[in-house]
């Protein structure tokens, strides 16, 4: 699968090093007590800069999806039509992914998903989610 | 509030689009024949101009006039921004910051893509909008991917099917074979609408804008002035904008509601109007959802109830609630940022102006933008004389 690799920024160190763990760690606002995506330099909820980063249960669900039959930036026509999905997290954030694992054409909303890894050229991996096994439950 | 309610009024309107989607003229040239059509319209000279919205640099576009503006306004939110610039020089001009400006929008993506074919170089892209980096991965493609999101969301919630969005597409090309400039005119059914290509699940071809070149121009002035015009005035009843997200849909509190929920409710209330005294809606249709999503936002229906709303063909002619009579972005023109030709649209109907596709004396319009990817919302509400 062809795609635009993200930056390796060291802004995003904690995040990027816990990928190769396969781990996905969630910025976090310790003024807040609560997760937030994306990551950036301040808490969209109460601009506070008292940030970290923190595990997150590494589950979700599918929350709206679109089949691209016609790639976008980065992407080749030869892999085929894939699924990008926004799923919410248990924590409380909806990520923008892709949805593998199964025929993009399966991907439905309120799918449980569990995420899963894209190995990146680096070792570094881009999470992606694939189904789950968690009962579906809407949002 | 009420201050803004029929203080100003658009007295000059300009427009070029083609029914082959291609302009001869482009850029800075393009703009000024624009404004000063606009203005010889109004019955006014380029030296009766104090205040300037261009989504571009207002003031080296006005350098480039040769004017002196006491209001500038530079808002450039995607293809809402011409319902913003309205709105905010209504705002000035209402205040006494100025008394006549003019707003103005050109672009030619289509001539444009003729004219570098063969010598295509690599396209130069700026840094990427916040929370980009965290996307552009995963292959979204944009536009149509996050519109094709929304729409995946509401059909999951609501049941919306894609033959109910189809009928919104079938529909405005019914007014667009009304149109002589408009550049799709063939009639369409439902069946080729869902049976085009699949682009981005479930937007099918026909679920999508145009891409052609575009211009437009208007002219606002104070109620007083409008009075001694060329032309009737069409007054600014209210005005309003909102915004919940910009680049990312995950950043967008509800994928089924845009902020037009908020700028909708805001300027009928300041025009006194509700929505069944509308007897135009020019909403902005980027895609067929864009424009189910405003009927339910500014209230035409109820949320979730858009579909079955627009199943019957009340929005094409003849019908109850008559939307897009220019054709749209779907059938007429799109030249990126469409918000512009929503209001030059809704002033030739309040106007009697617009021949074959003319409504029967219509007194309140709504022009609805969308800028961004359903992020910010700009609504005008417009009315003739007798709604004043
Ligand atoms: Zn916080």
């Amino acid at each position: 699968m062809k795609l635009m690799e993200p930056r390796d920024d060291e802004r995003h160190e904690p995040f990027w090093t816990a990928t190769r763990e396969g781990i996905l760690m969630l910025p976090w606002c310790n003024e807040c007590d609560a997760a937030f995506w994306y990551p950036r330099p301040v808490c969209p909820r109460c601009l506070g800069d008292d940030l970290g980063w923190r595990a997150a249960e590494g589950t979700g669900v599918v929350y709206a999806v679109s089949v691209q039959h016609r790639p976008g930036t980065g992407r080749d026509v030869d892999d085929g039509p894939y699924a990008v999905a926004v799923v919410s997290l248990p924590e409380g954030v909806r990520m923008l992914t892709n949805v593998i694992g199964c025929d993009p054409g399966d991907v439905v909303v309120d799918m449980a998903v569990t995420v899963a890894w894209h190995e990146l050229s680096d070792g570094r991996q881009l999470p992606m989610f694939e189904p789950g096994s968690q009962p579906t439950t809407r949002e | 509030m009420t201050g803004l309610r029929a203080a100003t009024a658009i007295v000059g309107i300009a427009e070029a689009v083609s029914p082959t989607g291609e302009l001869d003229q482009r850029g800075l040239a393009l703009e000024a024949r624009m404004i000063r059509e606009a203005l010889a319209d109004a019955g006014l000279g380029i030296g009766d101009v104090d205040g300037l919205c261009y989504g571009g640099n207002p003031s080296g576009m006005a350098e480039f006039l040769g004017i002196h503006p006491r209001f500038l306004d530079g808002t450039a939110v995607g293809g809402s921004s011409y319902e913003l610039h309205v709105e905010h020089a209504a705002a000035a001009i209402a205040a006494g910051l100025c008394e006549v400006v003019v707003g103005v929008y050109a672009a030619t993506p289509r001539s444009d893509r003729k004219r570098s074919s063969g010598n295509n170089g690599p396209r130069r892209f700026g840094p990427p909008p916040p929370g980009m980096e965290w996307e552009m991965p995963y292959g979204l493609r944009g536009p149509i991917g996050s519109y094709a999101l929304s729409a995946s969301r509401h059909m999951a919630e609501y049941g919306t099917t894609s033959e109910q969005l189809a009928q919104i597409a079938v529909d405005t090309r019914r007014w667009a074979a009304l149109n002589p400039s408009a550049r799709h005119r063939d009639l369409i059914t439902i069946d080729d609408v869902v049976g085009s290509p699949m682009q981005a699940s479930p937007l099918h071809l026909l679920d999508c804008c145009l891409v052609t070149d575009g211009a437009g121009a208007f002219v606002l002035t104070s109620a007083e002035r409008a009075a001694d015009l060329a032309r009737p005035p069409v007054y600014v009843l209210g005005a309003a904008s909102a915004s919940d997200h910009g680049s990312s849909m995950t950043q967008m509190p509800d994928l089924t509601t845009t902020a037009g929920a908020v700028s909708g409710p805001a300027a009928f209330s300041t025009a006194g109007v509700t929505p069944p005294e509308v007897d135009l809606l020019m909403g902005y249709d980027s895609f067929t959802i864009t424009a189910l999503l405003h009927l339910e936002d500014l209230g035409f229906c109820a949320k979730g109830e858009g579909g079955e709303f627009a199943a019957d063909g009340k929005l094409g002619p003849g019908g109850s609630l008559p939307m897009n009579t220019n054709g749209g972005g779907l059938s007429c023109t799109h030249p990126g940022q469409y918000g512009m030709f929503l209001i030059v649209e809704a002033v030739r109907q309040l106007r009697g102006e617009a021949g074959d596709r003319q409504l029967d004396g219509p007194e309140v319009a709504v022009a609805h933008g969308s800028g961004g990817v359903l992020s910010t919302m700009g609504t005008v509400v417009l009315g003739t004389e007798a709604t004043r």
